[in-house]
């Protein structure tokens, strides 16, 4: 039996800059909190080929397993918590922008 | 040390022209992802966990003062203040964003360095002894024939699509501080009767397959090196696997055909390509000599040394554990400490590297040198100059004494940058660092070496730290595998593993076990950690990390 469907975001890292984004309703954002959670994976399939279109603007598509706090994703791996802050050793990337 | 040539300059004016159009091209969208991808690898341009990662080749690890304040210059203008001194003598840039690069490269050429070949499956930035030209115990500078080697190898047209990543280490002396024999080849100058020749050891590597290098060759004279690494290298790039990136390395193709198949191939490639070369590399090798020539040493009074060791603590156990001998008596040799303890290892800010530049400049006849166990090296002070030196380092938080001793760790950057690591390695060393520290034993403990790696690539060099750790991804759990009995030295061996793993918060009281271990069962203060090791093998260490394994095995038993 298939693996039933988990919730989960569209990530990237934008061209320009490099940093972690999601895709969220009407393009791409910086913050987690702010992206499109997809529980229905036809659905999810679909936004993923339109978003790995957008080849001038993201690098490096891909879906990432998130869980819901009431209706905020969070990340169920430790490595989506530190695309999602940054570093732990300097207060930089996410965390000193948000 | 080596100048560019006008055609060294125009070379790399060229190939910046050639990346900037490149990343235009990219960003106007004329090229995809895949196509610009190896491109930018080609230029030591890298995507990471949260931002592009430029990685800049220092040739064999020496830099002068203009090119350290570039360093700083390019961490200010186009990243976040800091660089992060590597194992392989790199310095890795974490923030800078797409469209700064080609001006960033143009900023490196500017003073004689670039980022060409620091990734891709090509012939890597070769490393060498960071006491080269200074140290005692030398037969030969090893600089020169590393200058050479990096011209050789830089675009070389054969080969620039190697079945992996290919690295090169030169030593100059007997006792190894360049890890030759875990490397692609590694290099060491020898002397027989009176000519300069060199052993040559392949097949070494770290990684999942751990291997120490063979002897291909114990004596190759200078002017058959080059034709020689050249057979080398083409053999490998015949017969390297490609069929599978986890056996495509030297080391495998080594193990897989036995050194001595290897040997009778790299002997019929060398008898048919022998011819091509002239000889034209053993005048430029002549040329590149004179650009080493030993500085002219000061006469001057050492007292200022004496007098401040004999009243100042603090300076004296600096000296103690930071100085190494000189090849000069009125010299020493000096590391920074880049492991200020709670520090990320390796890291320099941009006002250390100008303070660095500048004492080197004043004090130290314009020479840096990074080590690949990512400390910055002074390598020749007067020792008159000594104290001048210490606080004016100290001041900016380089005096750190830990050179050598439990904090002074390797630690590769680990999941906190790293796409490619499983599990964060800078926070373990932070913590080591800072826990024994505040123990007060690390002086007591005495040479021991930690090498930490985020992942089974072992940029950490795990596997020869007398202890290492190795993260791992368990079940999406970071976990750290302990390994013991690693050497990175001219008596390389691989570390053994010594059981379980340990979760992160685990891994430090682990370790400290460990240490404790060591101190009650070492004969006497002066055996050393891994003497004491091999002395008695890996079982009194286990039994001290894994204390509760024999009273759970009774309990199975029972049940």
């Amino acid at each position: 039996m298939p693996k039933p469907f988990t919730p989960k975001v569209i990530t990237a890292n934008a061209l320009l800059e490099g940093d972690v984004i999601y895709l969220a309703d009407n393009g791409w954002t910086r913050q987690l909190a702010q992206a499109e959670v997809f529980t229905d994976e036809a659905h999810a399939d679909l936004r993923m080929i339109e978003a790995a279109a957008q080849t001038g603007e993201v690098v490096g598509v891909y879906l990432a397993d998130v869980t819901l706090e009431g209706s905020t994703p969070v990340p169920t791996h430790f490595r989506e918590d530190f695309r999602a802050l940054g570093p732990s050793n300097y207060a930089h990337g996410k965390q000193e922008q948000f | 040390m080596y100048h560019y040539t006008d055609f060294d300059d125009a070379f790399l004016k060229e190939r910046n022209a050639q990346f900037r159009a490149q990343v235009e091209r990219r960003i106007d969208g004329s090229l995809t992802e895949d196509e610009f991808k190896p491109l930018r690898l080609m230029n030591g341009l890298y995507l990471q966990l949260h931002a592009y990662m430029l990685r800049v080749a220092i040739p064999y690890g020496t830099l002068n003062s203009r090119q350290m304040d570039t360093l700083a210059m390019i961490a200010d203008k186009w990243d976040k203040g800091y660089g992060h001194f590597t194992t392989r003598q790199n310095i890795q840039y974490n923030w800078p964003e797409l469209r700064d690069v080609p001006d960033m490269l143009d900023a490196l050429a500017a003073v004689n360095m670039h980022a060409i070949q620091t990734s891709g499956n090509t012939i890597r930035n070769v490393t060498a002894d960071h006491f080269a030209g200074a140290a005692a115990d030398e037969v030969a500078d090893p600089r020169p024939v590393a200058e050479l080697i990096r011209q050789w190898s830089t675009d070389h047209p054969e080969f620039q699509f190697l079945p992996r990543k290919f690295k090169v280490a030169v030593t100059g002396a007997k006792a190894d501080r360049a890890v030759i024999k875990a490397h692609d080849i590694g290099l060491r100058i020898v002397k027989r009767d009176a000519e300069i020749g060199y052993e040559v050891v392949i097949g070494g590597g770290l990684g999942r397959t751990p291997m120490i290098g063979k002897v291909l060759y114990d004596f190759v004279s200078s002017e058959d090196l080059l034709p020689t690494l050249e057979a080398i290298v083409s053999v490998y790039n015949l017969l390297g696997r490609r069929d599978n990136k986890y056996k495509a390395r030297i080391k495998i193709t080594v193990h897989e055909n036995g050194i001595e198949d290897i040997r009778a191939r790299v002997d019929a490639r060398y008898a048919l390509i022998r011819d091509q070369f002239t000889g034209v590399d053993q005048q430029m090798l002549a040329r590149i000599e004179a650009d080493f020539a030993q500085p002219s040493f000061r006469k001057a009074d050492v007292t200022p040394f004496h007098n401040t060791y004999q009243h100042d603590p603090l300076f004296r156990s600096w000296a103690d554990t930071n100085l190494a001998a000189h090849r000069n008596p009125d010299y020493a040799i000096v590391s920074i400490s880049l492991k200020a303890h709670g520090k990320t290892p390796g890291d320099a800010t941009s006002r250390q590297m100008r303070l660095m530049a500048q004492i080197a400049k004043r004090y130290g006849h314009d020479e840096l040198r990074i080590s690949h166990e990512q400390n910055v090296i002074l390598p020749h002070v007067h020792k008159g100059d000594l104290p001048s030196v210490y606080y004016a380092l100290k001041a900016e938080g380089l005096g750190t004494a830990n050179i050598g001793l439990i904090s002074d760790i390797i630690a590769c950057p680990g999941m906190d940058y790293c796409a490619l690591a499983t599990a964060r390695s800078i926070p373990i060393a932070q913590e080591i660092a800072t826990r024994f520290d505040e123990l007060k034993l690390e002086h007591e403990v005495g040479p021991l070496k930690i090498k930490i790696s985020g992942c089974i690539n072992a940029c950490g060099h795990h596997h020869v730290g007398h202890i290492g750790i190795l993260g791992l991804d368990r079940a999406g759990v970071e976990n750290y595998q302990i390994t013991l009995g690693g050497d990175g030295t001219e008596d390389a061996a691989i570390g053994e593993r010594a059981g379980p793993g340990f979760s992160a918060d685990e891994i430090i009281p682990a370790v400290e076990r460990i240490v404790l271990a060591y101190l009650d069962l070492r004969n006497d203060p002066a055996e050393e950690f891994l003497q004491t090791y091999r002395r008695l093998g890996l079982a009194p260490f286990k039994a001290a990390l894994y204390p509760e394994a024999p009273a759970q095995k009774v309990r199975e038993n029972a049940a």
